[in-house]
């Protein structure tokens, strides 16, 4: 009887997913067209799932060793299992595999029952809960019909009544395994997320074989020239379909939510449940059939799960009352990035807040708080901080800086950063000129013909302001004439290396502290050993994460003769300042302040002064009051250590003053 | 009965401001308040619509700067199209009294240009209509009367009522004004017609420099305790001297002020 029922059931299966997969195709395809080389993803798949996606599951290994049991027994298993019972190919061979890869299974899904006896916050309960049991119910199902194939027990075996058993507990796994994959259960994440790896939005964001690194940080820019363009996302539907393709591949694993400086702020944003809001709208409905933990200011006086809805040609933001998000959850977001590298769905969500925030502040006006005002400043006066344009310099009047206007041609040009304003951050970039100046570096700086970078104002949503500055900072530097520039402001170093290069200009920038550690590599700086205590180092998000640099700030560090105690959360778990995206501007209430958070992650370690290498860091962990420890910036430490370095030709002394006190 | 609060038909005065630090052309801020005022009282009385006129030249820059109040949420602005350096008044009253809205408001004074903070009276004085300066708030509009609260010095408010149309100022009590966003402003039209310059004879004689930082009085205070300083500090600023006039005629009246003005060297003695 097993016989004929095996493949009906196994077919009809097959059958319903296949309509389901076209139902949840159509839905993506509600989103904006975006070309991707689908045939070129498709072969690419199984290595960005085997490499770049197990790259970010084995930081859990327990979890890692159970999906392979689980995930890898379970395709060996359907795809025999078609063969064997549903093809009739009895091979002993084939039904033993069978059998190895569905006992393979069963012990994967053994240990995610237990994962779900006691399970932590960040998952999600619901559907997910009854996930171990129909793994189990589908692997046992599928070993226990295969063994009269084999012939471990005879064909015929049993009651017909327990053949009918058999064949209800493979229905109930069948069901959960192939038709839920496409109609829209927990196991939804291995069909959208296998398509989602094949046409992701940033294909270069993978390992390839040749050894890259993969690596794709820079925003998407907006056509302003096509007047019909649309500016930013209002709708679900108007998130590009392979946007919508990664929401929907999320399986709330709730590792973005465990790392979110906003969601442990209290602040109302929870990127899990962002990306699952997405899910509602693209679909149609409300959320309250959302099973995670909501965002910390729901339940709290705040709005309870089940309020949001949406609809795919809906505002996602509503003008009144509710949508499918609050405006508050968007500009909570600190674009930090923190989401994006734990997620092991390698789901977008900072490309996605940015897009959402575009559309409230460049077609409704409706960037929070001091937003407005920095955005006007900016348009206004090139900085954030309405100064005067002529001013930029003043902090340098007495250190005699070269323009490049004067030399035309230099090595270094050196980008000061809107910190230039900043009287604290002028200590750095005193700090930093001293150690260019004592290794001898042929530099110059713009002056008074730099602008801000535009980071802020492209974090906030206001491309226009962000290309508007990119593009005049395009052309001064296109008239000069520079090796590379380095800066001491990661957010600069990010957008002129990242993304300036989609408007033109493409530049080989350096973090001051990769361009220490180079140049004490190369013997043109000398320290005196470290005196003072314990010190840890706070990774910047915009140049560890953004950009992959964890090892020349600690480099550097190492050099000065300072063994540094690590944070438990550094480098690309560094917790961030909460000084990124434009958040201090927002300013979103929360619980707690994000660098508090922070300086007590410093505190943690025992260390009485924390190296920075951001002036928003530096401001950042700086206001907090009454903190144990000291901040200063790595190019602070490296001008304090200063000393004659051994005699080095080959630079021109006569040039310019030799090493002088600036501080 | 509850007298009926009907719509209103509310045009906004607009100029090219100039950025105070960098002179870049920008939205006027006490236009952009005055503009913020109007969307206030479209919001609160339905049926009023908000217009938005502007006499000068058409240029890139002014483009951009006139666009920034079309991005508060307008879909057209008129342009009345004149040369460089032509009188607006006879423009702006010739197209006001062909289609005269209730109400019209304008910034109190313009970033540019003259900056005298005349326009709204020379207005008022042609069309032949009621003005209120300093305005913080429209509060009811009844039957072609509309009850507004001027802002006075140090945070007083004074009620009055005046009867529709009249003109109105706006200066920085006004709400401030609401971000302007990109996509409205780039979408939305300038309807440009030419009008008839009229120069500005007595503007082509003047001679323009940058202005000079004031010299600011310095308070001096003589306090022997906090209180007394506090005291100082929050007091109402006195002059000293002054005189007040009352049941004069306009002859002695003008013939005080004009006295004053060649006292304090405004005028040639």
């Amino acid at each position: 009887m097993l016989e004929t029922l095996l493949p009906i059931l196994i077919f009809s299966a097959l059958g319903v997913a296949v309509i389901g997969a076209w139902r949840r195709v159509r839905l993506w395809r509600q989103g904006r067209p975006s070309a991707v080389p689908l045939l070129k993803g498709l072969a690419a798949m199984p290595r960005r799932y085997l490499v770049d996606l197990h790259h970010v599951v084995g930081r859990d290994k327990v979890m890692s060793n159970t999906h392979v049991a689980t995930a890898g027994g379970f395709v060996a298993a359907a795809v025999l299992m078609t063969l064997v019972h549903g093809l009739g190919l009895a091979n002993p061979w084939l039904g033993g595999l069978l059998l190895l890869a569905s006992a393979t299974m069963f012990v994967g899904s053994l240990f995610v029952a237990r994962r779900r006896r006691n399970p932590p916050a960040r998952l999600s309960r619901g559907p997910w809960m009854r996930l171990p049991r129909s793994l189990m119910a589908f692997s046992l199902g599928v070993f226990a019909i295969t063994l009269p194939a084999v012939g471990i027990l005879p064909a015929g075996f049993g009651h017909w009544l327990l053949g009918l058993l058999l064949a209800a507990v493979v229905a109930w796994g069948l069901a959960e395994m192939v038709v839920g994959m496409t109609w829209g259960g927990p196991m939804k994440h291995a069909f959208a997320g296998a398509l989602h790896l094949a046409f992701h939005r940033r294909p270069e964001r993978f390992s390839t074989k040749a050894g890259g690194e993969g690596r794709s940080t820079g925003l998407k820019a907006l056509d302003l020239e096509d007047p019909s363009a649309p500016l930013g996302v209002e709708t679900p539907a108007d998130f590009t379909w392979n946007q919508l393709l990664g929401f929907d591949a999320c399986v709330q694993c709730g590792r973005c939510e465990a790392v979110c400086p906003a969601f442990a702020a209290g602040q109302p944003l929870n990127p899990k449940k962002l990306i699952q809001d997405m899910v509602v709208g693209m679909a149609g409905g409300s959320d309250a059939h959302y099973a995670g933990s909501p965002h910390p200011s729901q339940g709290l006086g705040g709005k309870p799960v089940g309020e949001h809805h949406g609809t795919p040609h809906g505002p996602i933001v509503a003008r009144e009352g509710k949508a499918l998000v609050d405006a508050e959850t968007l500009w909570s977001c600190t674009t930090c990035r923190a989401c994006v590298e734990e997620c092991p769905m390698m789901i977008e969500h900072v490309d996605a807040i940015v897009d959402m925030r575009r559309f409230l502040t460049l077609e409704r006006g409706e960037t929070p708080n001091k937003a407005p005002e920095v955005l006007d400043n900016l348009i206004a006066t090139d900085n954030p901080g309405g100064f005067a344009p002529g001013a930029r310099m003043h902090w340098a009047a007495d250190l005699d800086l070269p323009l490049i206007a004067d030399l035309q041609q230099v090595d270094v040009l050196l980008w000061l950063g809107d910190g230039a304003f900043d009287m604290r951050n002028q200590r750095t970039l005193r700090a930093l000129v001293k150690v260019l100046r004592a290794a001898g570096v042929d530099f110059a700086v713009l002056g008074n013909e730099e602008r801000d970078s535009g980071d802020v104002a492209r974090r906030l949503g206001d491309e226009a302001t962000f290309q508007s500055l990119a593009r005049r900072n395009i052309a001064t530097l296109a008239q000069y004439r520079f090796q590379h520039i380095v800066t001491c402001d990661p957010h600069s170093f990010h957008v002129l290396g990242n993304e300036y290069g989609e408007l033109g200009g493409h530049y080989r920038v350096y973090h001051h502290s990769t361009y220490i550690a180079e140049l004490y590599e190369s013997g043109r700086l000398a320290f005196r050993p470290w005196k003072g205590g314990s010190v840890t180092y706070h990774d910047p998000c915009y140049l560890g994460r953004y950009n992959g640099e964890y090892e020349a700030p600690r480099n550097v560090l190492r050099a000065l003769g300072i063994q540094v105690s690590e944070m438990e959360r550094s480098g690309f778990r560094s917790r961030c300042c909460g000084g990124g995206g434009g958040a201090p501007i927002t300013d979103i209430p929360g619980k707690r302040r994000i660098p508090d958070m922070r300086m007590n992650d410093v505190e943690a370690t025992g260390a009485s002064l924390v190296a920075v290498g951001c002036p928003q860091c530096t401001a950042m962990l700086e206001g907090v009051v009454d903190a144990g420890a000291e901040v200063r910036d790595i190019a602070e430490l490296v001008a304090d250590a200063l000393v004659a370095r051994p005699a080095v030709g080959a630079f021109d002394a006569t040039r310019r003053p030799q090493a002088e006190e600036v501080i | 009965m509850r007298p009926e609060q009907q719509g209103v038909e509310v045009a906004v005065l607009v100029s090219v401001g100039r950025h105070p630090i960098t002179g870049r052309a920008r939205r006027a801020d006490q236009d952009a308040r005055g503009l913020e005022l109007a969307l206030g009282l479209e919001r609160q009385l339905p049926g009023s619509r908000v217009s938005l006129l502007h006499a000068g030249p058409r240029g890139e820059e002014s483009e951009a700067a006139l666009r920034g109040y079309l991005g508060m949420g307008l879909e057209t602005l008129t342009l009345l199209e004149q040369a460089e350096g032509a009188d607006a008044i006879p423009a702006l009253a010739e197209h006001l009294a062909a289609a005269p809205p209730q109400l019209v408001i304008t910034g109190a004074r313009a970033e540019r240009g003259e900056g005298s903070g005349l326009l709204p009276y020379a207005l008022a004085e042609r069309l032949g209509w009621p003005l209120v300066n300093g305005l913080a708030a429209v509060e009811r509009v009844e039957n072609g009367v509309a009850t507004l609260l001027q802002a006075l010095p140090r945070g007083q408010r004074r009620r009055l009522k005046v009867r529709l149309p009249a003109i109105v100022s706006v200066d920085g009590a006004a709400p401030v004004a609401r971000q302007s966003a990109f996509g409205p402003a780039r979408r939305a039209e300038l309807e440009a017609t030419p009008v008839a310059a009229e120069p500005d004879r007595e503007l082509a004689q003047w001679q323009l420099a940058p202005a000079r930082k004031r010299p600011k009085r310095l308070k001096v205070i003589k306090a022997a305790s906090a209180r007394d300083r506090f005291k100082a500090a929050a007091a109402k600023a006195e002059g000293g001297g002054g005189q007040v006039l009352a049941d004069v005629t306009p002859a002695q009246g003008a013939e005080a002020i004009l006295k004053l003005l060649r006292e304090e060297g405004v005028l040639p003695r």
